[in-house]
């Protein structure tokens, strides 16, 4: 195995399930596959309860997969706590809201040596902390040692929540909305921190978004997720520019300010009627069905049947799509 | 006709850190049947404005300047005409306004409140039927109007906030970051219901928003506030496609355009952060976190002039007409 | 609010110490602060002077007065004399002085009730913290336990404890404790799922924290602002409970309180007699030690709260 097989996080048929009060069951993760290797961005995008986030917790470690594995450099992530402890050392968590990720008692030296303290490395806390704050871009570090939470800005808040990711060397990084909350002017200087990184340092990262222009700026993969399910994948240009699953021509199609119409691989705005449906009640067959536009419009008569009746699975292609009237007019 | 007029207003709060101008002199007109963008991230004071409209600050505020609604100053109006205006005249929907429904009453009467409020010739009968027709048009089906807001999405329950806002058929609408929290695609149900409100009832609308692109979708023209003041302004397109003010430029560049190999692995932005209201740099309070600043601007702080046609910019590079983006 | 941190002192020759120095001066700032807004509030600083008073009283009674004051045997004066000269607040029935006796029994009346106090917060601490966070089977069971003690009338349940126990300090000090600590635990739990719910112990646990770390470094820290709060608002209904019950001659025989003074002076007739000086004392000390501790906790209260609930500002 090369050096960075051996770093490369795997989800296999993941799925997680929780009960509900009422003997329900939402899957929140419904048979998901994905790959992160060290030096590529995978963007994960999908709206609010498709489960992004979920799924971003058990790839962490944080919530137990129903069934299905996650492995990283092919080795399962074991249950026992060295075992995870190990595995934390390599893949990394920033979360969305800086202000609330930093104990508010903690100084910015306390915080990003959190994880070496935790994990028992001792020698060169300080050189370690100094060059984790120095490579999340507050320099010169040791000025921020002893600055608390709340004297910091938004995105100096962000960058010491990275540092402590990064304090560790991890190999992946997985960002759940890592800009969401910050403001607009400071987001790009974040992404190109995240850029840089993986140019610089050779890490990979796994970054959740609702933000289609955010995978474009940064991103070379990018995984749509609807309902608890991967339904198209590929590399970022052909699924930005050419989207195949409808669900993603819907989404591509109404983001704001994109090409001048004539340009844009959707001609119209499409915008899908209703919402995201709850995850304890996932349509049988395709799951898009029910807000398909292609339903909806009558193209996809000729395969009908199968969305009713079957779940399409995702394409071997590299830009795989899971959706039944796109595989048969591959076919055709 | 013009609906909305400001002219040279400032908001300053008085706080113990001594007094904070957060709004510096803005001047902006909002005609009836056309929205205007209000762009700008937070700390620039495009909320303190749209508070200020309907004297909706804190005592702490002390507002100067005027504000015309229909050629009367809401800012010298008595109380009565006052609560008068709030509800025919212009209403707001807030950001976090989806949690500020009332959580044991029934969406259907929380809409029909303000009308039998303003009304009192209307029966109950009659509200409630019109409450429904208001749901109805913001897309949320009758059987919703008995639901409880905790039985609604997220995005049903702005539609909610929205309907309350047209309960009494304000010629004006402040929209402050009403679709921020919005999937994209419940955005884009939202600012579809909006535009169509705007063309077809002849409303006008303000839109407040940092995203620069959702802006120049659905506004007519757009304002960029920076530091308590608009420092450009035009064509809400234009601004965002060819900004005249390295801060428009920055702010659109975080809303990168999918599809443009410009923006492909080059995430825009800006270094540094908003200055602090209370210690605004001297000259252009731009002038820190500029690329293309020259050395005019360190010493007096740039008028917002108009550069061409429609367009104003407050940016001593652009009303020279240089570009003000560098590469 | 977007300040830059403020540039560190010139540093001391090595590294490690000059960081430590600089943490204790952030201290010392944090804690400037919280003094700040704690002298802004007048009862809050009224209630302190008169503590800082009673507690130099106690631990200035033996210079003040002798011991054998307290003897039954070597006292001086006679049978319930009113307040005279010599007897400032007068002498109970055996002729002991009744300023000497308060003054004493401040010292017991304090000490049990800020031991019992510790032991309760203690106890109710750490089966908050550890149920807010374990929770399960374990959170449940805490709770059930908790409000149990809750409902149960705290004296009925002391005094039939000290009837069985036998009466001493140390076990006046475990029976209060014991009947205070379920308040203090339903606060620290309900505090605990608050900063659970934070997302900084997300963050922790994505890199690898356990629970005791959690619990140490992030839970208790957040928690213990309003443990002292609420300590010194226990305080005195631990007095309290102490003098009720040593008025109701469930005290330690061999020791002087305020709660016994009081048992002594209704056993022997005071009401009767009309001798209001052996009453006065030791009720109105009660009083104040009470009023006192509220004052303060009071003034902690709003200190600490509006920080727990915001960020510190």
């Amino acid at each position: 195995m090369d050096a960075v097989a051996d770093k490369v996080l795997t989800a296999r048929g993941l799925r997680v399930a929780f009960g509900l009060p009422g003997g329900r069951t939402a899957r929140a993760v419904d048979g998901v596959d994905l790959d992160v290797a060290p030096g590529e961005i995978v963007a994960l995008a999908g709206e609010s309860g498709c489960g992004k986030t979920t799924l971003a917790r058990t790839l962490l470690g944080l919530e137990k997969a129903t069934s299905g594995e996650v492995a990283f450099g092919g080795v399962p992530l074991g249950r026992s706590s060295k075992a995870l402890k190990a595995y934390r050392r390599q893949v990394q968590l920033v979360l969305q809201d800086p202000s609330g990720a930093l104990n508010p008692r903690h100084t910015v030296y306390d915080a990003v040596a959190e994880g070496l303290r935790i994990h028992g490395i001792g020698d060169d806390e300080p050189g370690r902390v100094a060059d984790a704050l120095a490579r999340a871009g507050l320099r010169p570090p040791e000025r921020f040692f002893l600055a608390y939470p709340h004297e910091l800005s938004g995105g100096q808040r962000q960058r010491v929540v990275i540092a402590g990711a990064l304090v560790l060397e991890p190999s992946i990084l997985v960002a759940d909305e890592p800009v969401a909350s910050l403001d607009a002017s400071v987001r790009g200087e974040i992404l190109s921190l995240l850029l840089r990184l993986k140019e610089d340092a050779g890490l990979g990262a796994l970054v959740i978004t609702h933000d289609l222009g955010l995978a474009w700026s940064i991103a070379d993969r990018i995984a749509i997720m609807y309902l608890g399910r991967i339904v198209e994948q590929g590399p970022v240009e052909q699924v930005l520019t050419d989207p195949r699953h409808p669900y993603t021509r819907a989404l591509v199609s109404v983001l704001p300010g994109s090409l001048e119409r004539a340009q844009s691989p959707v001609a119209e705005p499409i915008v899908l009627a209703g919402e995201l449906p709850d995850a304890s009640r996932i349509p049988g067959g395709c799951r898009f069905r029910p807000r398909c536009q292609e339903v909806a419009s009558g193209n996809a008569l000729a395969v009908l049947g199968q969305c009713e009746g079957e779940d399409p699975a995702l394409d071997a292609e590299a830009h795989a799509a899971a959706c039944h009237l796109v595989h048969a007019r591959m076919a055709a | 006709m013009t609906l909305l007029e400001f002219r040279d207003v400032h908001v300053t709060y008085t706080g113990s850190r001594g007094r904070i101008p957060a709004v510096r002199g803005v001047d902006l007109k909002v005609e009836a049947g056309t929205t205007v963008g209000i762009a700008g991230e937070s700390g620039c004071g495009k909320s303190t404005l749209a508070m200020a409209v309907l004297r909706l600050l804190p005592k702490s505020a002390e507002v100067r300047g005027e504000i015309l609604l229909d050629g009367e100053d809401l800012l010298r109006m008595g109380w009565g005409r006052l609560r008068a205006v709030r509800w025919t005249g212009a209403s707001i929907v807030f950001q976090g306004a989806m949690h500020s429904l009332n959580a044991v009453q029934r969406i259907g009467r929380q809409v029909a409140e303000p009308m039998l409020v303003h009304d009192k010739d209307l029966s109950p009968a009659a509200a409630a039927k019109r409450a429904e027709g208001l749901l109805e048009r913001v897309g949320l089906p009758p059987s919703r109007t008995r639901s409880y807001p905790h039985e609604l999405s997220g995005g049903q329950r702005q539609r909610v906030m929205i309907a309350m806002a047209l309960a009494c058929d304000p010629d004006l609408i402040i929209a402050d970051e009403a679709t921020t929290a919005l999937d994209v695609m419940v955005q884009a149900q939202v600012l579809q219901l909006i535009s169509g409100l705007v063309s077809e009832r002849g409303v006008g609308m303000v839109m407040i928003s940092h995203d620069l692109s959702v802006l120049s979708a659905v506004c007519d023209t757009a304002a960029v506030m920076y530091a308590g003041r608009i420092v450009e302004q035009g064509p809400a397109h234009e601004v965002f496609a060819q900004a005249r003010h390295p801060y428009s430029a920055a702010l659109g560049a975080a809303f990168p355009v999918i599809g443009d190999p410009a923006a492909r692995l080059r995430p825009g932005g800006l270094a540094g952060d908003p200055p602090d209201p209370a210690r605004l740099p001297e000259g252009c309070s731009f002038r820190p976190r500029c690329a293309v600043s020259v050395e005019r601007c360190g010493e007096e702080s740039p008028e917002l002039l108009r550069i061409e046609g429609a367009r104003s910019s407050a940016c001593f590079v652009a009303q020279e007409g240089e570009p003000v983006v560098i590469g | 609010m977007t300040a830059s941190p403020t540039p560190p002192p010139p540093l001391a020759a090595s590294p490690r110490r000059a960081r430590r120095q600089l943490a204790r001066s952030r201290r010392r700032q944090s804690f400037l602060r919280s003094w700040a807004a704690y002298r802004a509030q007048r009862t809050g600083m009224i209630g302190l002077v008169l503590l800082g008073v009673i507690v130099v009283l106690a631990l200035a009674a033996p210079v003040l007065v002798d011991e054998s004051a307290l003897s039954v045997t070597q006292a001086t004066g006679g049978r319930m004399e009113p307040p005279s000269a010599a007897f400032p607040l007068g002498t109970d029935e055996v002729g002991r002085s009744i300023l000497a006796l308060t003054l004493w029994g401040s010292r017991l009346s304090l000490l049990i009730g800020l031991t019992a106090t510790v032991v309760a917060i203690v106890i109710g601490t750490t089966v908050g913290v550890t149920s807010g966070h374990v929770g399960g089977w374990y959170g449940w069971f805490a709770l059930r336990i908790s409000d149990w003690f809750m409902v149960l009338p705290s004296l009925v349940v002391a005094i039939a404890l000290l009837a069985v126990l036998g009466r001493s300090m140390g076990t006046t000090i475990a029976v209060i404790a014991l009947v205070s600590w379920s308040g203090t635990t339903r606060l620290v739990r309900a505090q605990t799922l608050t900063v659970q719910s934070r997302p900084y112990l997300e963050r922790a646990r994505a890199l690898g924290a356990g629970h005791w770390h959690q619990m140490t470094k992030h839970i208790l820290p957040n928690v213990l602002p309003l443990v002292l709060a609420s300590a010194t608002l226990l305080v005195p209904s631990a007095i309290l409970m102490e003098s009720s019950l040593a008025w109701l001659g469930l005290g330690d025989p061999n020791v002087v309180s305020w709660g016994s003074i009081l048992n002594r002076a209704s056993d022997n007739g005071a009401v009767s007699a009309h001798a209001w000086w052996y009453l006065l004392p030791p009720g109105l000390a009660i009083l104040i030690v009470v009023l006192a501790f509220m004052m303060c906790g009071r003034a902690l209260e709003a200190v600490f709260n509006p920080r727990l609930r915001g960020e510190p500002s």
